[in-house]
């Protein structure tokens, strides 16, 4: 009899440690996931966003655009506008510069004006040349370009946008 | 090697005697109704893993706690399994502490010495019950709205001190952010804490006293 005890006590403690484990597991495992989600998900969304058409800009002279993202993080929506200006070059639809208006020294908003030549920040006085090079300020680099872009066949100038 | 490290450990902190003492105690003749308050420890341990997950993703604000909660179960991996753990298993909780409950009376086993025991367990039940009415609060929607409206003015029509009671509850005499808030503390620290605590002095006098025997025909 002792043996059978044993056994039957071994038995209980066996099963009992693997049902644990086994709940353990379908609720520690997904658990885990469940943290760990946001860490998995691949931010970063990215969108051709539509300038403008083309036949609109004058050579030479900024164009100004503007546009807003909305980010959706969790349940929690912000919205963020961006603007910029592309400068046509020449004649060559492909050869044009696209800056980002945001003042590459503390993110103020970038303005083109006509007598100076430049683009001005309200913020700190800086200046940049039409290509967007310092030439005046605190800035410490030229404004960020829009590399990425494109033309559809309409004649709409695209640049591509990847959120950070 | 394991053998040393473990009698190493067992000789400061006493491991077998915590087994033995703790798991390992003598049971009357088994019986399947006596498993209910071990149900209810599980549960409770279970509410309180899923409800600590839950805060991970979870915002108790009137703007935020409804989308939060979509959110958990639409755009978390898994949020489903943890909030469904945690809805279901509240219900189950308060079904199986009130089965519990009610093996304990009709065995007679809140007689001497158990009194306390059993006095212990109806504060444990009234908690557990005050765990549904603040959770059921907190998705913040049409039904908990006017589920806690009603079951505020229900603890409103109190003699004298009604009003008093009322704006305890919901913080004001509106159901108002103040009302989510004091909800959510209380569901996540007050209640949990005041549970935690009593279910240990609760197992204290389960293992003082042993488990009652099961009444007999002469009995
Ligand atoms: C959170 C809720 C509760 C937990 C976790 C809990 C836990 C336990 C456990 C593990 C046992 C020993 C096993 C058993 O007899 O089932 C027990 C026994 C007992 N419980 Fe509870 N319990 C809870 C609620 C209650 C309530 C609501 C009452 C009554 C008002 C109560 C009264 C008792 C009594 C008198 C015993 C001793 C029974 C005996 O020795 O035969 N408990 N409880
Ligand atoms: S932000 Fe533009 S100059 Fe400081």
């Amino acid at each position: 009899m002792p043996d059978n005890e044993l056994n039957r006590r071994d038995f209980i403690k066996v099963t009992t440690g693997i049902v644990g484990g086994l709940i353990g597991a379908a609720i520690g495992l997904p658990a885990i996931s469940y943290l760990l989600d946001p860490a998995f998900k691949s931010g970063g969304k990215e969108a051709w966003i539509p300038v403008g058409k083309i036949a609109d800009m004058e050579i030479g002279r900024p164009y100004p655009f503007s546009f807003t993202r909305v980010q959706v993080n969790g349940w929690e929506r912000t919205s963020t506008s961006h603007g910029g200006f592309a400068i046509r070059k020449s004649e060559d639809p492909k050869d044009i510069v696209i800056l980002n208006s945001r003042c590459t020294h503390l993110g103020c908003t970038v303005n083109w004006k006509d007598d100076a030549q430049a683009f001005l920040c309200p913020c700190h006085d800086a200046k940049f040349s039409e290509e967007g090079m310092v030439l005046d300020g605190p800035p410490p680099r030229p404004l960020d370009r829009y590399a990425d872009f494109r033309l559809t066949d309409d004649g709409i100038l695209e640049i591509f946008y990847k959120e950070s | 090697m394991w053998k040393k490290i473990f009698d190493w450990l067992d000789e400061r902190l006493g491991l077998v005697d915590l087994y033995k003492n703790l798991l390992d105690r003598p049971e009357p003749q088994g019986n399947w109704w006596n498993t209910l308050g071990s149900a209810s420890l599980f549960l409770f341990i279970m509410q309180a893993v899923t409800g600590i997950f839950l805060t991970v993703y979870y915002t108790p604000s009137p703007d935020h706690a409804y989308d939060s909660i979509n959110y958990i179960m639409n755009g978390v991996a898994f949020g489903w399994l943890i909030r469904g753990i945690h809805h279901w298993g509240a219900t189950l909780m308060v079904i199986v502490v009130f089965v519990h409950m009610l093996r304990v009376f009709f065995t007679a086993s809140f007689k001497y010495p158990r009194e306390m025991t059993w006095l212990i367990g109806v504060g444990l039940f009234l908690l557990t019950l005050g765990m549904g009415f603040t959770g059921y609060l907190l998705p913040w929607n049409q039904k908990s709205y006017w589920a806690t409206t009603v079951g505020t003015q229900i603890a409103g029509t109190v003699p004298f001190l009604g009003d008093f009671i009322l704006k305890a509850l919901r913080g004001g005499s509106n159901l108002s952010a103040l009302t989510l808030q004091r909800f959510f503390a209380a569901h996540i620290w007050m209640l949990p804490a005041a549970l935690a605590g009593l279910i240990g002095a609760h197992l204290y006098l389960i293992i003082k006293h042993g488990e009652s025997h099961f009444p007999t025909k002469d009995d």
